[in-house]
Order: C-alpha cells, then sequence, then structure tokens
C-alpha cells in the first residue's frame, strides 16, 4: 500500500472535522481502555509479568538467527516449509507463487498486519487471485478498499450504518437484498457469505502471533475462529509473518498470550488460541495438505542491529494506538499507511523511509503513556525521540524551526545575552498585556492564538526582580 | 540545606511569582535557597527536537552552575525529568560529564515532591484557599518523576479547599513543548478534551506543576469564555492566589 504519511497534517485535519469518526474514535475509551483497566485488576503480576516477557523477547533477539533456523528445522520436521523474504516485494512474489503451485483461484485470509504490511491483497488480485478477508473487521475495510485504521479493530472507524451499506452494496450477488440492520443481523449475514468462502477456498493465509522454534509451531489467536478456518480447510496453509514473532520455547510464548489479550481487548484469553503444526497428518481428520510459513525481514534485521532493536519486541496488541491521545484525535489514517499510534509512528519510517513520514515522530507531545501500557515495556517515547535525531541530523525538519532553535540554542548558551534579550522582550509584552493580561492575536504566534488566547508575561522577568532588595514573597 | 531553584525558563520570562512561590515554600520548610545566575533554559526544545549538539551545549551549562548544592529544585515535572532522566543520556560517550550529569540526575527534585518526600513538609500553617480546585497532572510530573500523591497532600491540607478529581487526569493536555504549534489542530482537539473535563467538575479554579500546561488550558480555558482560573499549585500553597490569576489583567 503507498503511503500517504507525508500528507499528516492536511489526513489529520479531515479526521478531526469528520463527525462520524470523532464518535467513532470516542468508543476507544470504554471499548479498550476501560476493560483492560478491570483485566489488570485481575493480574496482580502484571509487572512481574512485564519483566518476564521483555527478558524473554531480549534474550530471543539476542541469537534471533538461531531461534529461526530451529524454528525452520521444526517446520521441516513436521513436514512444512519456511521461505525466507528480503522485503515486501518478494514476500509477495513467494506468496503468489506459492499459491500458483497449489493450483488456487479463491485464497481466504485470516487477519494479518505482515500481510498488510507487504501490500499481499493487491499482489495476490494482480496475479489474477480472488482474495477474501475472513476476519469481519478486515472484511469490511476490503469491501471498502481502505487500509485498516487500526491493528486489532481495522474496521474502529466505520459505524453500523457504513457497514450495512457496504453489505447491500456488495451482497446481491449471492442473492442477499434483505438489508442487514442489527449487529447480530450483520454478524450472521458476514457469517453466512463468509461459509462459502471458507468451503471454497483453495489456498487460506494466515498471520502469526507468535512463532515457536522448538516445535516448529505457529500460534494464531483470533475472538472470531476465522483463523482455524481459513488454515484448516484449504489444501494449503500459507502462514505470513515477520522474523520478529518468534520466540524459543512454548513457555516462552505462554507468558506473551498472558499479556496479548489483556493488553489488546481486555480478555485474560481471546476466543480461540490456535497452534499449527506442519500440514494434515495421516491419522488427522482435517487439515491442510501442505503448511508453508513465509519469514518476511522487510527492515527488521537492519532494526536488530541499531538504535530501534526494542521495537522488535512489539507484539502487536495495539495497548498504545488506544491510550495515544493522538491516536485518540485523529484515528488510523491520519498516519497515512497500515500501522498507525505510537508504535506505527517509529516502525513507518523505519519501513517506507524517514523522508517520507517526517511528520509522524513529531506529532507526539511525548506523553508517555504509550510506554506506560506497553506489554512489552517498549519505550516507544525515545524511539520517537530517535527519528526526531536523525531528521535533524539528515536536515529534514522545516528550516524555520532549524533557525529558531539555532537563535534560541544560542542565547541559551550564553547566561548574560540571554538575560539582555529575554528582558527586554519580556518588558514590552508584559507592558503590552496589562490591561488584558493575554493576547488573542500575536505575530508569528498564529498556531497558538487561533484557538486559545496567550497568557502574557506578567514582567519583570524572576531573575531580574530576584536581584532587587525587596523580592516579592519575602516577609509575609 | 543549601537548595538551588531551578527557576525554568518559562516561570522566569511569564509568570516569575510561581518562583518566589516556590521560595517562600522552601524557605518555610527550612533551605537556604540560592539561585545560580547563571541558569537559563534546560534544554528540553533542543533535546525534543533532535539538536542534541545544542541540548548537549545547554545541559554543561546547566551542570556547572547548579555543581555543589545539596539539591536542585524545579517547580515543574518537565524540566526536573529532563534534569534528572535526559541529561545523562547526552553524555553516553563522555565519562567525566556523565558522571556530573548523573550526580546532578540524583540532587534534582520536582517541588511538591522534594517538599513532602524530602522536607517532610506538610504545607505553611496558614495556608488557605477559599473554593473548590481540580488538579491537572502533567505528563513528566507523572510518569517521568512519579508525582501524584504529594501535590495532592499538599493541597488537601490548606483551609478551605475542596479538591475534585479529573475524569481522565492522566491525560496529556496537548501542550507538548513545540507540539502545540507544530499541530495546533490536534493540540486544540486535546486542550478540549481537557477543558471539558475540568468543566464537568465543577471546580472554579485548576491547578497544576508545569507552567507548560497551564498556559494552554488557561489559553483554551479563556478563549472559550470559561469561568475556570488557573494557578500553579505553588502559588495556591504558598498562599500567593489572591491576586490575578494566569491570564488575567487589570482590566478583570
Amino acid at each position: 500500500m503507498k503511503s500517504t504519511a507525508t500528507e499528516f497534517v492536511a489526513n489529520s485535519r479531515n479526521a478531526l472535522a469528520d463527525r462520524q469518526l470523532q464518535t467513532a474514535l470516542g468508543r476507544v475509551g470504554p471499548g479498550f481502555i476501560e476493560k483492560r483497566r478491570l483485566a489488570l485488576q485481575d493480574l496482580p503480576e502484571f509487572e512481574l509479568l512485564r519483566a518476564s516477557a521483555r527478558d524473554i523477547k531480549d534474550r530471543t533477539l539476542e541469537a534471533l538467527d538461531v531461534h529461526l533456523e530451529r524454528f525452520e528445522a521444526q517446520v521441516a520436521t513436521a513436514g512444512g516449509q519456511v521461505h525466507w523474504a528480503a522485503d515486501a516485494a518478494e514476500a509477495c512474489e513467494q506468496i503468489v507463487a506459492l499459491c500458483r503451485q497449489h493450483g488456487a483461484h479463491k485464497v481466504t485470509k485470516g487477519k494479518s498486519m505482515s500481510a498488510e504490511e507487504i501490500g499481499l491483497n493487491d499482489a495476490l488480485e494482480q496475479a489474477g487471485f480472488e482474495p477474501i478477508e475472513t476476519d469481519l473487521g478486515e472484511y469490511i475495510i476490503q469491501l471498502a478498499h481502505e487500509p485498516p485504521s487500526h491493528i486489532i479493530a481495522p474496521a474502529i472507524h466505520k459505524n453500523r450504518a457504513q457497514i450495512a451499506d457496504l453489505f447491500q452494496e456488495h451482497h446481491g450477488r449471492y442473492g442477499i437484498t434483505h438489508r442487514a440492520e442489527s449487529v447480530p443481523e450483520i454478524v450472521d449475514e458476514a457469517r453466512q457469505v463468509l461459509r462459502e468462502q471458507f468451503l471454497a477456498a483453495d489456498v487460506g493465509i494466515t498471520g502469526a502471533n507468535f512463532l515457536v522454534a522448538e516445535t516448529g509451531s505457529v500460534i494464531v489467536v483470533t475472538n472470531e475462529g476465522n483463523g482455524d478456518l481459513t488454515a484448516s480447510l484449504p489444501r494449503a496453509h500459507i502462514v505470513v509473518a515477520g522474523i520478529d514473532k518468534v520466540v524459543p520455547t512454548l513457555d516462552d510464548a505462554s507468558v506473551l498470550l498472558r499479556l496479548l489479550a489483556r493488553s489488546a481487548t481486555g480478555q485474560a484469553f481471546t476466543a480461540y488460541t490456535s497452534l499449527f503444526t506442519g500440514p494434515r497428518r495421516i491419522a488427522d481428520p482435517d487439515g491442510p495438505d501442505a503448511f508453508h510459513v513465509v519469514l518476511v525481514d522487510n527492515g527488521r534485521s537492519a532494526m536488530l542491529g541499531g538504535p530501534f532493536r526494542e521495537m522488535l519486541r512489539c507484539i502487536r496488541c495495539g495497548a498504545c494506538l488506544n491510550h495515544c491521545p493522538i491516536y485518540g484525535s485523529v484515528g488510523g489514517h491520519a498516519y497515512g499507511w497500515v500501522y498507525p499510534g505510537p508504535m506505527g509512528a517509529v516502525l513507518t519510517p523505519l519501513m517506507t523511509g524517514l523522508a517520507n513520514a517526517t511528520d509522524l515522530p513529531n506529532a507526539s507531545t511525548l506523553c508517555g503513556r504509550c510506554e506506560a501500557v506497553c506489554p512489552m515495556s517498549i519505550p516507544l517515547p525515545r524511539l520517537l525521540r530517535q527519528h526526531r535525531n536523525e531528521q535533524h541530523r539528515r536536515r529534514l525538519d522545516s528550516p524555520r524551526a532549524r533557525w529558531a532553535l539555532a537563535a534560541w540554542g544560542f542565547a541559551a548558551r550564553r547566561p548574560r545575552l540571554y538575560r539582555l534579550a529575554t528582558g527586554l522582550g519580556i518588558r514590552l509584552l508584559a507592558l503590552l498585556g496589562k490591561r488584558r493580561g493575554r493576547f488573542a492575536h500575536l505575530p508569528l504566534a498564529g498556531g497558538w492564538t487561533r484557538s486559545r488566547d496567550l497568557p502574557a508575561p506578567t514582567g519583570p522577568t524572576f531573575m531580574s526582580q530576584w536581584r532587587r532588595p525587596n523580592r516579592p514573597g519575602t516577609g509575609s | 540545606m543549601r537548595v538551588a531553584l531551578f527557576v525554568t525558563c518559562l516561570v522566569d520570562l511569564m509568570r516569575p511569582q510561581v518562583g518566589f512561590a516556590a521560595v517562600r515554600l522552601l524557605e518555610a520548610g527550612g533551605c537556604q535557597v540560592e539561585v545560580p545566575e547563571s541558569q537559563t533554559c534546560c534544554g528540553q526544545p533542543a533535546f525534543n527536537s533532535g539538536d542534541l549538539d545544542t541540548a548537549r551545549a545547554i545541559a554543561r551549562n546547566v551542570i556547572e552552575a547548579f555543581a555543589g548544592y545539596d539539591h536542585v529544585v524545579a517547580p515543574s515535572g518537565s524540566c526536573a525529568g529532563m534534569l534528572r532522566l535526559h541529561l545523562p543520556t547526552l553524555f553516553a560517550d563522555d565519562p567525566q560529564w556523565r558522571a556530573r550529569a548523573d550526580d546532578l540526575a540524583r540532587r534534582t527534585h520536582e517541588l511538591t515532591a522534594f517538599l513532602t518526600d524530602v522536607l517532610g513538609f506538610d504545607g505553611l500553617g496558614d495556608a488557605r484557599f477559599d473554593g473548590t480546585v481540580t488538579y491537572h497532572d502533567s505528563c513528566a510530573s507523572l510518569r517521568e518523576m512519579q508525582v501524584a500523591k504529594q501535590p495532592r497532600a499538599l493541597l488537601r491540607r490548606v483551609a478551605g479547599l475542596e479538591l475534585r478529581e479529573l475524569t481522565t487526569p492522566e491525560i496529556c493536555c496537548g501542550f507538548g513543548g513545540t507540539f502545540c504549534v507544530k499541530y495546533p489542530d490536534i493540540s486544540t482537539h486535546m486542550v478540549q478534551d481537557k477543558v471539558d473535563d475540568i468543566e464537568a467538575t465543577g471546580a472554579q479554579t485548576l491547578v497544576a506543576g508545569d507552567l507548560g500546561c497551564l498556559l494552554n488550558i488557561a489559553g483554551r480555558l479563556q478563549r472559550t469564555g470559561s469561568v475556570v482560573r488557573t494557578f500553579h499549585v505553588a502559588e495556591l500553597l504558598a498562599n500567593m492566589a489572591d491576586g490575578a490569576a494566569i491570564g488575567e489583567g487589570e482590566a478583570q
């Protein structure tokens, strides 16, 4: 998918003016934040788990190649095959080739952010296949031809009426004429349509929440059970996953699973937590004949050796999105690519180029709520600052900002000059603002005063008053 | 106990009374307060804008200015957080300055936390403020400096004051330093949410421990015609909230 992150400011303005979107974003608070809070109330060992989870991932990343190769060997032992893709294009080519190899026409898909990242649906369609998303949210945005606006709730920006419209527009070809209005009707209709697709699909593609090196298993969590049907019913199951998804053991995965659903939806566990290990064995009543795992690098090994390594701990729970006041204001599409919110503001510049996403690391107050809720303790504000450092070094920041910063920095290193300059400026502003106490307009301060008054300095500066014999506040 | 006041650039320039309120509280707590002349700013604007060379140069100035004091106290969680958590990271490759930065970090405190946790100070005996007050946690105070209970404990000891909590005190007000002018539309959306929360408490006065948040929130409250007044928490604790609130002039 082509990124529109360069349009972040325009995107965010549109998002702020979109009433329907604002109503939808209002549901994030009670829907995710409150449920997570309640789930953690019943988990007194949360901080211990969190520390343990961080250690597991850090330990894994120390020897990522070893764990990946062990995973590959175990997949082969179970009768499957691992494919290595250096970037998005290579991953898509490999999956297209596998679909051809298995004589596919119809391809069902479980929800996968890796698939979104590599733009898999477009690649499949261009190659003549018919990909069908089976996660309800993903299915809705596929009908709407939109990217996900949230990594675990891709259609959170859509309301019931919009979904009903989409279904009415697209489901006529299945002979459905009645317009679904209520949530149960919408869900029933989706189930009815998707059931046919599950049965007709030749290849099923899922993502992975975890790859277990010791067993070669792929763990997929869903709440709709669509992952299981996508993986088990077609002739071939293709898993697409980033190389950061591997963990050494099942025990390690179980620690991370205890954090994932609680952080994401506030559930102790998702409705389905499925382990897929190789294709169908002789005694198995069902399952695919072929099992493939496409492991995608796409910038991850570069992250491993640099300052963004900690981002590879991310388990894609979405807690940072839910708790981010910027995401809560503008929603996911404003970020312009597949990963929004704080984790997206770190990942998008790494995967699409910093020069193509200069606003993302800056559109943050660094309030730190994302880091505070991250189950993997990823220092997101520090990583956003790391992008800003790089932007400044590469002169990707605005000339005006650079100039203002340089002028201020020059003075701040010279206390006498600083006192003189600020003393004079403040005296003037204090005089101008004395009667009203604030400014409704001020040259060069339009960004502030368009929507806020600017309190006037009460003047003179503290430092000049401090030197006086009868300073304020004394002798009370 | 020799305590240096880190005035902070916003207090120095915009509202000096906050600095004098801090001095009054620290002196009442038994400190000998000094104000190093060569201080300017903590360097956070440069640090958060990726200009690490400028941030480092300013950091050296800060470290020099505050050398030798038992404690360094700032009426701001944000500037205190800069000194305590971020300054040392600027000298990763410079052991000598790193050691000095670490030493400053250990001696640095946010004002209300210093008053309660270090001094065991429980307020001016005659502190009084008649009215309902709500408290906004600045992000840096709350999450970088773990300051939440301290200002509330001090406020509860002020005679005549009724403290009412916001529904979401932990959410950012949208100031964010240069963020508020770089992304004014998003910042406005955020501060309006904060203003709505403040109005819903029915409190007549808002206080906070960081002047950046206060200028932002006060500016929006006043633009939208609210009657809620704003003070820095130090002004209220020091009995210095009887004059003009933030953004109020002689015409009020």
